[in-house]
């Protein structure tokens, strides 16, 4: 089931804790993979969200794509909301003033409410050990407001504050490692998924709500608005995204990585930005620049696995 | 009736908290309020307050953890001061604005810069219109009775407000004062466990925070305003209530030797019980001196107010902050407006006083009375002044 490759609509559960009716662009990956978290977390969850495309679109009063308890506070906090949420039902709980049964706290944001703004909200989310999933759904910039570049854009994209100009040719840094950073908290489970791999995907979000525990899974949701691609391939280009090594998917477990897509050979990245009209721009030598780093990065984490025992 | 001990203001807040068997704490510690969460601390980790206590990383994520575990159900808590007030204010707005009772003890502090650990009304007057009510607290008794009052107030299904107990840092937060602390039993008695109508529950899911466009925004803030307002009547019934249970009763503001008073002194705050010397000084010298003390800041009492300052011929406002280059301080702006549409209105004279603590003892007190009759007799209109700026 975990390494599944192929996508069977009879295998995914029925029920939906985001609904139909929201308004999130054609081929929205984030969309997607918001709904395939809710159908492997289960009906008795509490979600947080983040101020986001995601919270836009999905309640515009009086209407709500949310079938289950959610709460939108502000940009930067779902992880402290969602910390104050865990800790209320726990206090309840434990005084007997509500029945005794698991509710999952949810907590969802995008890239820049995880990796810039709402990281000092996460990191003592995480460090202070609330029993919790943390969801965030990278569409690698601020897509909401209009395509702004932020910390998890990657080298060389084009972004409305990145422009490719004349002289300055794009984003100038490294997409920021929020995984390794959540990583580094010493939780007991951190993961990387996409919904190109909706099986691994659902895998990972109830392994993350089910570990007693603060759990992080990075989600890469591509963007058809914002990365200039063709609506019909937002599932393929997840698939490029892994299969080039761009975005490997694994499992940190107690501190053990595990690669849960390890294609014996990446495939050029080339492969991956020919489709998108971000990276248009880019010139070979840029194009081997990444591919460098690219394949550093993997050896990397190939690495960590083998330190760890993960394999 | 409860005992009579004499304890730091900030221990009597925590002890009330304590009481008021709150189920969620978060805060973050910044001088002058860490004695509150450093006692609440030590209740929880010896099993004297089953709670949660959420050592968060910030002052925003303090609020935000309590609109959490409000949504959820949980009776919560959190305390600050300055500058912390400040950093927690955008999810101030909101929690009032989703109507999550959170009761909030702020030691009122300066704000930076140039940075001050001192204590004026600076900070709180940052947040005038985050939508919260708002007391004023001048002694420890007050702090104490007020944080119960506000569980009971906030909480009521009619009001459904967070509420700020305000109490001037160090001046009462660190005080030792005699305190009549309030039995378990009479607390059960007055405030009720907190059940509110909606919370996140899977069982009954419902959208909390949700995108609103143009077309209901205004109908949203109209519905915040009336239902700050309409708290008034369950704010005079609570202090009624704690009142017949302890004998200990509030108004929106009090009134000290207001009889036959020409000249009113108006304060808020701590700084009360100082004007109230000073007024008995002048009134033993013959003059008809009175105090208004505004207890009561959100929802402003115009009613109470406009009834208690219609027979003086002057008011004389201590503020403790100040709106550069404006109307001077928010307390006497206030009351001006308060004011304006009456037929008969006493002169406001405006005076900015104490600021980060600066001392404003009883001569302080005779002193800016003095200068507003003398402005008054040359026939000028009182404006706002600076306070004992040294030259």
């Amino acid at each position: 089931m975990e390494k599944l490759n192929v996508y069977s609509a009879r295998l995914v559960p029925k029920n939906e804790n985001f609904g139909q009716g929201h308004r999130a662009c054609q081929g929205c990956a984030e969309a997607l993979a918001i709904r395939l978290a809710g159908k492997a977390v289960g009906k008795s969850v509490v979600a947080v969200s983040a101020t986001g495309c995601m919270e836009v679109v999905s309640t515009p009063f009086p209407y709500t794509s949310w079938n289950v308890p959610w709460i939108h506070v502000a940009f930067e906090n779902a992880a402290a909301v969602a910390s104050g949420a865990e800790s209320g039902l726990k206090a309840l709980m434990r005084k007997g003033r509500i029945p005794q049964r698991k509710i999952f706290v949810l907590a969802l944001a995008g890239d820049g409410g995880t990796s810039d703004i709402g990281v000092q909200a996460i990191s003592g989310a995480l460090e202070r050990g609330h029993d919790f999933l943390y969801i965030c759904t990278d569409n690698e910039a601020y897509m909401n407001t209009g395509i702004q570049r932020s910390s998890a854009t990657p080298w060389g994209a084009s972004t409305t504050t990145s422009p490719a100009g004349k002289v300055i040719p794009g984003q100038t840094t490294w997409k920021k490692n929020m995984a390794a950073i959540a990583a580094a908290h010493d939780i007991p489970y951190v993961a990387t998924a996409c919904p190109s791999y909706p099986f691994d995907l659902m895998e990972k979000v109830k392994k993350g709500s089910r570990t007693p525990g603060p759990a992080y899974i990075h989600v890469l949701a591509v963007c058809p608005t914002g990365w200039r691609s063709a609506p019909d391939l937002g599932i393929r280009l997840g698939r490029l995204a892994v299969e080039t090594g761009i975005f490997p998917l694994y499992e940190v477990i107690d501190g053990k990585y595990k690669l849960s897509v390890d294609p014996p050979q990446l495939r050029p990245v080339e492969d991956y930005f020919r489709l998108q009209g971000r990276f248009r721009h880019l010139t070979k030598d840029m194009i081997e620049k990444i591919q460098e780093r690219v394949a550093r990065e993997y050896e990397k984490l190939k690495m960590q696995e083998r330190m760890t025992g993960g394999e | 009736m409860g005992k009579r001990v004499g304890m730091e203001v900030s221990i009597a807040a925590s002890e009330a908290v304590r009481l008021a068997n709150v189920d969620v704490i978060a805060a973050y510690p910044i001088t002058p309020q860490t004695h509150i969460v450093e006692h609440l601390s030590e209740f929880v980790n010896n099993g004297e307050l089953d709670a949660e206590f959420v050592p968060v990383e910030s002052e925003h994520s303090a609020m935000s953890v309590c609109s959490g575990s409000q949504a959820v159900g949980a009776r919560s808590f959190t305390c600050t001061s300055s500058q912390g007030l400040i950093l927690m204010s955008e999810i101030v707005y909101c929690t009032a604005a989703m109507r999550l009772p959170v009761i909030m003890v702020l030691a009122n502090r300066s704000l930076s810069n140039p940075i001050s650990i001192w204590n004026d009304h600076t900070d709180v007057m940052s947040i005038r219109d985050c939508g919260w009510i708002q007391y004023f607290a001048e002694n420890g008794q007050d702090v104490f009775d007020h944080v119960l009052i506000s569980y009971r107030v906030g909480e009521d299904r009619d009001v459904m407000l967070p509420v700020i107990v305000n109490m001037d840092g160090f001046s009462v937060s660190h005080v030792i004062e005699p305190v009549e602390l309030v039995d378990q039993e009479t607390v059960d008695k007055f405030l009720p466990p907190y059940k509110p109508d909606i919370v996140l529950d899977p069982a009954h899911p419902v959208t909390m925070g949700a995108i609103v466009l143009p077309s209901c925004y205004t109908e949203a803030k109209k519905a915040q305003d009336e239902a700050v307002k309409a708290s008034m009547p369950t704010i005079l019934k609570g202090w009624q209530e704690f009142g017949d249970l302890t004998g200990r009763y509030y108004h929106p503001i009090e009134e000290y030797r207001t009889e036959g008073a020409e000249v009113l002194l108006v304060t808020m705050g701590g700084i009360g019980e100082t004007a109230m010397w000073a007024v008995d000084q002048m009134r033993e010298k013959g003059r008809p001196v009175g105090l208004l003390k505004m207890r009561l800041w959100r929802p402003f009492p115009f009613e109470e107010f406009r009834k208690a300052a219609s027979k003086a011929r002057m008011l004389v406002v201590v503020d403790r902050a100040i709106s550069y280059g404006g109307p001077g301080g928010p307390v006497a702006s206030e009351l001006r407006s308060a004011l304006y549409n009456e037929p008969k209105r006493p002169l406001v004279a405006n005076f900015i006083a104490g600021l980060a603590s600066r001392d404003v003892a009883p001569f302080d007190f005779i002193e800016m009375v003095d200068r507003a009759e003398g402005a008054c007799k040359k026939g000028m209109e009182p404006e706002y002044e600076i306070y004992g700026v040294r030259e």
